[in-house]
């Protein structure tokens, strides 16, 4: 960013997007990412299953397929998407100086976040919970146990808030040991510098997997925290936050309906006019946005549905669903009408 | 000027005039750097405000609500943001400190052992500032934290030193000193107890050497010392002796896991740097030095001790100043092993409150302060062994 990117951009806004219809106004963002032919997501490149890398160096997981839909409903193409690394450290520097247009990294929604960062929230793609990993042969069930323990925590997370209030408010000591990355933080508690660790639920059962022994550790049932986690956007531009958010709830609402990467092409026969506004076949859902009429169907034949996504790469490492259902089958995962 | 008004046709004009142009150089320069930071200002002001986002530091009283590893100071997490950045400094200080002081007695032991004649101590030496002073200090730092002090066993099988030291995966666990209330009469009585034997023997015998004083002196404070031990309904010093429970030792010194690290990496990496400055001060020393003390008589010790060490001390303090500087701000690489310092609590700092910009000029001007602190104190000591010129 140069001194000249703000007034360079209040230009284009003052001259260039006065001959637009009203509905069809894009705000900045948009029009910086839709120049630039591929959108910036920044990732977490060390919690399988959510976001790492494969074999080939590719990013694959959880949320790195919401970065690949929302680039799916920009631009057709689920592989226009530049990743960024970033530390639960350095997420707020990264969103707030423009250096990625979006974060999809298990973050947690808070209101100090939303205001202290000058972001939005995009609709929460898992709800999670914080609890904590000990040996099982240290005979640990409860917190309480904990009394005088080492804890393993990751730097810049709620998880570290969390932790200091429970304990506090319980009266257990405890001496947190503060790493500023997941591979950091688990790779010094498998090492035994710590008695137990504590992240995210999902976090947990993810890395147990690719410990040394899993059998030896256990996650204990105690779920000391609310962790919704989603994507996020910089304020300044309600156009690229919509789209964020739609089409997140087009990934609900495809499996709500039951519409999945491999059937989709069937949906579009369909009659039912709720369908066929969804998918693009009539109204005006996709120009309301600025994108493409069927840029459901690119989202969906890109990275399938909700459940697929999940599917995909979580459920393989024994995560359950839980809360993370749709609405119908005893979940709370539900998407407004789109109409 | 005056006196060359009447040869004004003689003087070039302004334009090129050597002293005007200086001047408006330094103008031209000033005016320069001015409008770039003007432009950053105003830069960052243009993209706070795009983002509605306010600058100022009340949220420094904010509760910080995270637990600290460990700190020299006491913080409990329902303290402010300011008080945990005290507690970062306080570490970062006592890091320094300790590090600076070890990596100079390694720098000297080193940089000695390079110049010696004995082949091997040459050797060893050489192939150990070779290696740390080439590579990366985060890759020492590291190698130190994962390579060494994680794979020592863990708590329950530390390595034990007589009882007294355990030292095992989380750290080393020294034992403490314990006063008690008869410290203070203690130490008065051996204080006024040795400097009366000095003045006894001074008056006395004033024939005795300093040496044959000073070994009289130190008998008779022992003694006294380990009266008052004895005599006193409880020691005066206790030993207080890490002990195992649940989950860790209780009691004693620690230094943790993160600390021994940390101190470790930053001591071999400089004490290495140093080691080089203290070889390249005693040969800078001219040889004649050296012939002209053997020609006055001086033994080969009171050569070196007398001669060449306050010479070389000369050439080196500059250098170490350099040193120590890179010393402090490389602890700020504390982060990588978990290591509570002044820029590992900031950046938590950084993403609890989201609180960038002001944090970060907190960190500036806290290291700029330090490093300008240990500079002064460097100069000052530099001032003093300086050549007199006559």
């Amino acid at each position: 960013m140069n001194g000249l990117a703000p007034l360079a951009g209040a230009l284009a806004l003052s001259m260039g997007l006065q001959s637009l219809p009203a509905w069809a106004q894009l705000g900045p963002l948009t029009d910086r990412i839709k120049a630039r032919g591929e959108l910036i997501c920044g990732v977490n490149n060390q919690l399988p299953g959510f976001g790492n890398l494969d074999d080939q160096g590719k990013y694959v997981g959880f949320d790195i397929d919401i970065c690949r839909a929302v680039a799916a409903a920009l631009f057709g193409d689920p592989d226009k998407v530049r990743y960024v690394y970033l530390t639960a450290a350095n997420r707020q520097s990264a969103i707030q100086s423009g250096e990625v247009d979006m974060i999809s990294r298990n973050t947690t929604w808070t209101l100090t976040r939303d205001r202290e960062w000058a972001v939005t929230f995009g609709p929460t793609t898992y709800y999670d919970g914080q609890g904590f990993m000990v040996r099982k042969s240290l005979g640990v069930e409860k917190l309480e146990d904990l009394n005088g323990a080492t804890i393993c925590v990751i730097a810049g997370t709620t998880t570290e808030l969390n932790l200091a209030d429970t304990f506090r408010a319980r009266g257990i000591a405890f001496t947190p040991v503060t790493f500023d990355g997941d591979d950091s933080s688990f790779n010094a508690y498998e090492e035994g510098r710590c008695d137990a660790i504590t992240s995210d639920q999902s976090a947990l059962i993810s890395r147990r997997a690719s410990l040394a022994s899993p059998d030896d550790h256990v996650i204990l049932p105690e779920v000391i925290s609310k962790e919704p986690l989603g994507p996020l956007v910089p304020h300044g531009d309600e156009s690229f936050s919509d789209i964020m958010n739609w089409t997140v709830y087009a990934l609900f609402y495809a499996e709500e309906k039951g519409i999945t990467s491999a059937n989709v092409d069937e949906f579009l026969k369909s009659e039912d006019p709720d369908i066929r506004r969804f998918l693009g076949q009539e109204g005006n859902l996709g120009e309301l946005l600025g994108l493409k009429p069927d840029w459901v169907v690119n989202v969906i034949k890109a990275v399938g549905n909700y459940g697929e996504i999940f599917n995909r790469h979580l459920t393989p490492l024994g995560v359950p669903r839980g809360l993370n259902q749709p609405y119908t089958k005893g979940g709370i995962q539900y998407a407004p009408p789109f109409r | 000027m005056t006196s060359l008004s009447d040869q004004s046709h003689l003087r070039p004009p302004w334009w090129r005039n050597e002293r005007i142009l200086k001047v408006l150089l330094q103008v031209a320069f000033v005016v320069a750097v001015l409008l770039v930071f003007g432009i950053l200002a105003q830069n960052l002001l243009a993209s706070m405000r795009r983002l509605g986002i306010s600058l100022g530091f009340r949220f420094l009283g904010n509760s910080a609500n995270f637990g600290i590893t460990e700190g020299l100071i006491p913080y409990d997490p329902s303290e402010s943001y300011l008080k945990a950045l005290a507690v970062g400094a306080v570490n970062t200080l006592w890091l320094s400190a300790v590090s600076i002081v070890l990596a100079t007695a390694m720098g000297f032991v080193l940089g000695m052992a390079r110049l010696s004649s004995n082949w091997l101590a040459r050797q060893l030496a050489t192939v150990i500032t070779e290696i740390f002073r080439n590579v990366p200090v985060l890759l020492i730092v590291i190698f130190w934290y994962q390579g060494v002090i994680l794979t020592l066993p863990g708590v329950r099988n530390s390595l034990s030193i007589g009882g007294l030291v355990f030292i095992n995966q989380r750290g080393v666990k020294l034992p403490g000193l314990d006063p008690s209330g008869w410290l203070v009469p203690a130490l008065a009585i051996v204080i006024a107890a040795g400097w009366g034997i000095r003045k006894l023997l001074l008056a006395r015998r004033p024939e005795l050497g300093s040496r044959q004083r000073n070994l009289w002196v130190a008998a008779g404070v022992a003694l006294l010392a380990v009266a008052c031990w004895v005599l006193f309904p409880e020691p005066p010093v206790r030993l207080d002796v890490p002990v195992l429970e649940r989950f860790n030792f209780r009691g004693g010194i620690q230094l943790s896991a993160e600390f021994t690290a940390m101190m470790l990496g930053l001591v071999t990496y400089t004490g290495c740097y140093i080691a080089e400055v203290v070889r390249g001060s005693f040969l800078a020393v001219p040889r004649g030095q050296w012939e002209a003390a053997r020609a006055v008589g001086l033994s080969e010790l009171q050569t070196f001790r007398l001669v060449i060490v306050p010479q070389a001390l000369r050439i080196m303090i500059p250098s170490l100043n350099t040193q120590y500087l890179t010393l402090i701000k490389n602890s700020s690489l504390a982060i990588a092993v978990g290591f509570s310092d002044l820029f590992n609590i900031s950046s938590t700092i950084i993403n609890q409150s989201g609180r960038s910009v002001e944090m970060f000029a907190i960190l500036m001007a806290t290291y700029l302060t330090f490093n300008l602190v240990v500079s002064y104190g460097m100069n000052w000591l530099n001032a003093r062994v300086k050549l007199v010129e006559r």
